[in-house]
């Protein structure tokens, strides 16, 4: 089988229960999507793991690129006041 | 700082490469042959126990054989994921195995001659597998640990089924005890085996601790398997076939006899017992399942242009 003849790659997410939001469990091979989550449901839920599937192709995910770590995520880490920690109020405010 | 500087300085303060990070091309070599390996293992396991599944004495024991060889197929799946991720493609890895390029574990070129063999690759092979793979659920590379959690997750209840199919036939007939006796007789030195050479012999060990892939050398964890399973064999009532097996009350270890490095490296060159029946039915399935793959894509496409048509 030479490449353009393999299964595309698809993503796959699963949510654990209801209440809970999807979370990425891992990748796998499929000629299409409705193949992709019948294959999620053998490969990522055989205990249960699982209430609701979601996969997407990952040719269709657009990541940050890793050596845009620092001018995407520094800009945080100076603005500590962002965070409740950062005010000091009076013992006799109990619960804020 | 270099690039490569960078990198060892970053491995050293235990944090995480993921895919799109910059690595060296030998930490990616070396995670790719690891990881390939690993999962060829998990896909030509299933060849021994599926050889049982039909013969299986009950139900029950049918079951359990079954999911037990399901979950290998799924072990398989999420580490030729984790191992495409560093680039390479599924067909190139599958090919490898096929033409003999690539190793899997050569504990599965031994045969499982009894109903006993499946309890025993269970307790002591998958047993072995855990120890190696407890620590790599913290190896240096996110998505092998990744895989790894989920695989020793579902490892566990592998093991424990094993045991008990021999805590079964040891609490059985004379003959049915004897099964199990003559089973770990075959399979404890191939099972030691399975934590590769001698440290002073592995050209692996020393860089992969460096890059955090190892967290423990061959011969600590075989040392620590030894230590584990002697008293579980104690409990069965069987006997561990090395008369050089004895506690070290001086070193807190059990001392136990020379392992036949010849057979290692007789079996690991691809002439053990089952090397060519195991490849040629991973040839022959590959083969007889092609048609199912190009149906399967062929569908989708037409499927695909049918609904594009109805869109325009």
């Amino acid at each position: 089988m030479n490449a353009s003849n393999a299964w595309p790659l698809w993503e796959v997410f699963v949510r654990s229960r209801q209440g809970l939001s999807h979370r990425h469990v891992g990748s796998l091979h499929a000629p299409d999507a409705e193949m992709a989550i019948q294959n999620a449901r053998d490969v990522y839920t055989r205990r249960q793991e699982g209430v609701s599937i979601w996969v997407l192709p990952a040719s269709a995910i657009t990541a940050s690129s890793p050596a845009d770590k620092d001018c995407l995520f520094e800009p945080a880490n100076d603005k500590i006041y962002r965070h409740p920690t950062f005010y000091d109020l009076p013992d006799e405010v109990k619960n804020m | 700082m270099n690039m490569n500087e960078r990198f060892e300085a970053y491995i050293a303060s235990d944090a995480k490469i993921e895919p799109k990070d910059w690595m060296p091309d030998a930490y990616r070599k070396t995670l790719i042959r690891q990881i390939s390996q690993h999962a060829h293992s998990e896909v030509v396991g299933m060849l021994p126990e599926g050889n049982w599944v039909t013969r299986a004495p009950s139900l029950l024991r049918k079951s359990i054989l079954l999911a037990k060889v399901q979950d290998e197929a799924g072990h398989g799946l999420y580490l030729y994921s984790a191992c495409e991720t560093l680039g390479v493609s599924r067909d190139d890895l599958i090919a490898d195995l096929h033409s003999g390029k690539a190793k899997y574990s050569s504990i599965f070129n031994y045969p499982a001659t009894s109903w006993a063999d499946m309890g025993t690759i269970g307790w002591l092979v998958d047993g072995a597998a855990i120890m190696n793979q407890v620590p790599l659920c913290k190896t240096s590379y996110g998505p092998y640990a990744r895989a790894m959690v989920r695989v020793c997750k579902e490892e566990s209840f592998h093991q424990r089924q094993g045991f008990q199919i021999l805590l079964a036939l040891c609490n059985g007939t004379e003959e049915q005890k004897a099964m199990a006796q003559e089973s770990i007789n075959r399979w404890w030195w191939p099972a030691l085996m399975m934590f590769g050479p001698r440290d002073e012999d592995s050209q692996h060990t020393e860089e992969s601790m460096r890059w955090r892939i190892k967290r423990f050398t061959n011969d600590e964890l075989r040392q620590k398997f030894i230590d584990m399973t002697v008293p579980q064999a104690e409990l069965l009532g069987l006997t561990i076939p090395d008369p050089d097996l004895k506690w070290n009350e001086e070193r807190g270890h059990y001392d136990f006899g020379e392992i036949n490095w010849e057979e290692f490296y007789h079996v690991i060159r691809g002439n053990g017992p089952c090397n060519k029946e195991r490849i040629a039915a991973r040839q022959q399935a590959h083969d007889e399942g092609a048609w199912v793959r190009e149906a399967a894509l062929a569908h989708s496409k037409k499927r695909a242009a049918q609904s594009s048509t109805h869109a325009a």
